[in-house]
């Protein structure tokens, strides 16, 4: 076991964490923005219900996001020093640009909406959770930019063997970001799409199993009614509609994500033509795509492999849009790399125990290839479920299979999945380098730095292993944690996002119930 | 002297100051949740004092610490690296202490209020003591080598200076917290802040102030001494504003307080970012350590419009939640409905 190992652990389950609330807060925020619009241009109840309950879901699950997004902007300096000396004159400022115009407009406007509930003039009151919504998605742009620049490098001289910013606008319009930020947009509403689908169809079969809404000969809904516990006949259209909303978000935004991601996969057909390679552990050039390969994937050995079924002339059409033009293998890159980048480390105390060591350039097949097909099968099940779903509930609810439910309730994760993939594919397609080298015409781009000379030089094995195993442990705690509160807050449906649904009846009375306070001014609203 | 990476340096300071004064409150506010705070609604009237605050004021330690990768990376790269056990603490406590803010009123049972409880106060003492930690050891100088990089094991770092930041921090923050909450809240609560700040404000004040005394003993320049008479004087004010019970203006001595104290360190060790410890000659600069002059010029035109915007937005939540919080403001527990 080295650090550099370590180390590479320790970010790839962080990131991969943080990740899992970033694409719900993009999607959800950006869905309860409109919610609230719409219940403020109509003033229809259900709107403000809507925007309630998911908007609750949206906190419990924004916070994870930002105390698991400091460790990422920590971990850069700590357990990566010579990467962020190396990188730093460009790869800093996307990531302050970030904090500066995004982050901060995030949190003081989210601020704003949630306790700004009753005090705050309902124009403001919504335009401040659009400005959140926006600004978080204007913090993936940043952090993307710098993402994409590691992917390849751009506006940059070498100066001093480091890479330093002449260009910040080659930066922000890298190509590679132009493709990725849509795509990992796309990707987040996918995310919230099946959330809100899944979620609402719980909601919409306890209904039925409560018997609450009943279905005619027809097969229409009746829907039923019992305001005690919240769920009234308000309740149904809540629950319809955001399953429709999220049905119909989920398949667009599969439609979006299939097209960049196709964008997305020519472009880096050119700039790392080895990543798109190990995707298809396709070791000799050739025309097909891959359905099945078998063999010891995880020996990274090209002899080892066969195509079982093959899909000819796919792969050329993923890469260049025709069926006939040959895709070149791994094989076929392999001694370009050695050639350019050469065949060893440096013997240089940068690498560590690394330096002279034989470079492998293949990055992990085992994890591209499969990487590359679960990102794609998860999203493609995600937006044919959807679409099945929206055909079921034509006439206005869902069937009473417990089957049934439990799968859309489970479908939730497909996304997630799908997301995790696809980013896990990417950040290891890109080894053994940190920052990839992109063969290019033009020759200015020799931009490059292995990630086995990126580590801090002067951090111990001993303190990495602590950091990661802590991390792992508070992270697994608050996992479960979060998914337990979130559980919590989906069964009790809209009136835990707003009790005073239960207490309308009482304050009528003028029973001293909870909600007794409603119009008094010196109440908060909203409180912790 | 070379201007961009000296206004660079002045902005990260004014940073690290901003992050003080504004965060200072709300993690004092965090560690006085248990103690101080007597029952659940007293723990509430704390807590929504700062709840739609909290989360703005703790960007200013994001953008410190985004701002000084692209500004300076050596300085970034060598200070991270060189802390890297106690900033996994700084990241678990501010971590804990986030989620806690959130989560705390989120069911009701005493368990999981307790649990968050303790969340709240360790997060916000060891956050506040570890960043105390690392800004009084960037200031004082860590054992780095000539690439930069820490020597001597991961508690090479470790020294008085460590814990008399650690402590500067901590104690300024409860007497600030104690300060922003006579300005916050009112009866019982109020009262008791008051008397909080009185007694303790002389002592509290002390820690940051020898840290300041220290800096500008080893490497001061004149102008280090006028800003230190300024922290003297500002902490003499809050302390005799305090005790004409005029709350605003013993909050704002504070500040003047902070200002001036976090003005005179960093002008003392300036034109050093970090120094070293084992040979001067490895000392961290603000030239030695900064990035090119494009990307702080490039970084400088968004600033111009990005920090005074954000004071602005901010300043306009402030002022929006002015109200005061007591008791009487705290709605019932909100239960997540059992079904």
């Amino acid at each position: 076991m080295e650090a550099l190992e370590i180390a590479r652990w320790q970010f790839g389950v962080t990131t991969v964490y943080h990740f899992l609330m970033v694409p719900l807060t993009i999607g959800l925020g950006l869905t309860v923005a409109v919610m609230q619009t719409a219940w403020y241009r109509t003033g229809k109840d259900q709107y403000l219900r809507m925007t309630k309950f998911w908007g609750k879901l949206f906190l419990i699950n924004f916070i994870m996001g930002v105390a698991t997004g400091l460790v990422q902007e920590f971990q850069f300096g700590m357990a990566w020093s010579e990467y962020s000396r190396f990188v730093g004159d460009v790869f800093g400022a996307p990531l302050a640009l970030e904090s500066l115009l995004a982050f901060f407009v995030e949190s003081i406007f989210l601020g704003l909406w949630i306790f700004g509930w009753g005090r705050l003039p309902k124009a403001i009151h919504l335009l401040s959770i659009w400005a959140a919504s926006l600004a978080t998605m204007g913090s993936a742009y940043f952090i993307l930019a710098a993402n994409s620049w590691m992917q390849h490098p751009v506006g940059v001289e070498m100066i001093d063997g480091r890479p330093v910013m002449v260009d910040i606008w080659a930066v922000l319009t890298n190509n590679t970001l132009l493709v990725a930020y849509p795509h990992t947009l796309f990707g987040a509403f996918s995310v919230a799409g099946g959330f809100l689908l899944g979620i609402s169809w719980y909601h919409l079969w306890k209904r039925r199993r409560d018997e609450i809404d009943t279905v005619g000969p027809d097969g229409k809904v009746i829907v039923g009614s019992k305001p005690a516990i919240g769920r009234d006949a308000a309740d149904h259209k809540v629950w319809l509609r955001s399953l429709r909303i999220g049905a119909v978000v989920a398949m667009v935004s599969f439609g979006g994500v299939a097209l960049t991601g196709d964008l997305q996969s020519k472009l880096m057909f050119e700039q790392q033509p080895m990543k798109m390679a190990a995707a298809e552990a396709a070791c000799h050039d050739g025309t097909g795509f891959s359905i099945l390969s078998v063999g010891d994937l995880g020996s990274n050995d090209c002899d080892d492999l066969v195509a079982v079924v093959e899909l000819p002339g796919l792969l050329s059409f993923l890469a260049n849009g025709d069926f006939t033009t040959e895709i070149r293998g791994i094989n076929s890159l392999l001694p370009e790399y050695q050639e350019k980048f050469g065949t060893h480390l440096p013997d240089n105390p940068i690498y560590g125990e690394r330096a002279g060591t034989e470079i492998d350039y293949v990055p992990v097949m085992e994890v591209t290839y499969w990487g590359f097909r679960m990102m794609i099968t998860f999203g493609m099940l995600a937006a044919g479920a959807a679409l099945i779903a929206l055909w079921i509930v034509r006439k206005g609810t869902v069937p009473q299979s417990k089957w049934l439910m439990r799968l859309a309730v489970f479908g939730i994760l497909a996304p997630f999945g799908a997301n995790s993939a696809g980013w896990i594919f990417t950040e290891m397609g890109r080894q053994p380098f940190v920052v990839a080298p992109n063969p290019d015409p033009n020759g200015i781009d020799n931009v490059f730095m292995f990630t086995a000379a990126a580590v801090s030089p002067g951090v111990s094995l001993a303190e990495l292993i602590f950091s990661l195993a802590a991390f792992a442990l508070v992270y697994g705690v608050l996992l479960v944690v979060e998914v337990k509160l979130l559980f919590a807050y989906c069964r009790g449906g809209v009136p835990s996002a707003m009790p005073e649904l239960l207490h309308e009846d009482k304050d009528d009375d003028g029973d001293e119930g909870p909600g007794r306070r409603k119009d008094d001014d010196d109440v908060l609203a909203f409180a912790y | 002297m070379e201007t961009l990476p000296t206004l660079w340096f002045i902005i990260i300071a004014f940073f690290w100051t901003g992050y003080l004064f504004l965060e200072g409150f709300d993690l004092g506010v965090g560690m006085l949740m248990r103690g101080f705070a007597r029952n659940n609604t007293e723990r509430r009237v704390l807590l929504n004092t700062v709840g739609p605050v909290w989360d703005g004021n703790e960007v200013w330690l994001v953008t410190a610490g985004a701002a000084t990768f692209a500004a300076f990376p050596h300085w970034y790269a060598s200070l991270f690296s060189a802390l890297y056990l106690p900033l996994v603490f700084v990241l678990l406590a501010l971590i804990f202490r986030a989620v806690a803010f959130e989560y705390r009123g989120k069911m009701d049972s005493d368990r999981w209020r307790n649990a968050w409880d303790w969340a709240i106060v360790l997060g916000s003492l060891v956050a506040a003591f570890g960043v105390g930690a690392m800004l009084a050891l960037t200031t004082t100088g860590l054992p780095l080598n000539e690439n930069g990089d820490r020597v001597g094991g991961p508690f090479a770092w470790f020294n008085g200076y460590a814990v008399l930041g650690g402590l500067a921090v901590v104690f300024f923050c409860i007497v600030h917290a104690a300060a922003f909450l006579a300005l916050k809240t009112d009866g019982d609560i109020r009262t008791r802040a008051r008397k909080l700040l009185l007694r303790w404000l002389p002592v509290a004040l002390l820690p940051l102030a020898l840290w300041a005394v220290a800096v500008v003993v080893a490497g001061g320049k004149s102008v280090t001494y006028v800003t230190l008479l300024l922290a003297v004087l500002g902490a003499a004010f809050a302390w005799m504003m305090a005790r004409r019970e005029r709350d605003g203006w013993s909050f704002g001595g504070l500040g003047v307080f902070l200002l001036a104290g976090t003005a005179t360190i960093f002008t003392a060790v300036f034109p050093n970012v970090l120094p070293s410890t084992i040979d001067s000659a490895y000392n961290l600069t603000v030239t030695s350590a900064s990035s090119s002059d494009y990307t702080l010029g490039v970084m400088s035109v968004i600033a111009a419009f990005g920090i005074p915007a954000v004071l602005v937005y901010q300043g306009y939540t402030y002022w929006v939640f002015r109200k005061r919080v007591s008791a009487s403001s705290i709605p019932a527990a909100h239960a997540v409905v059992p079904q």
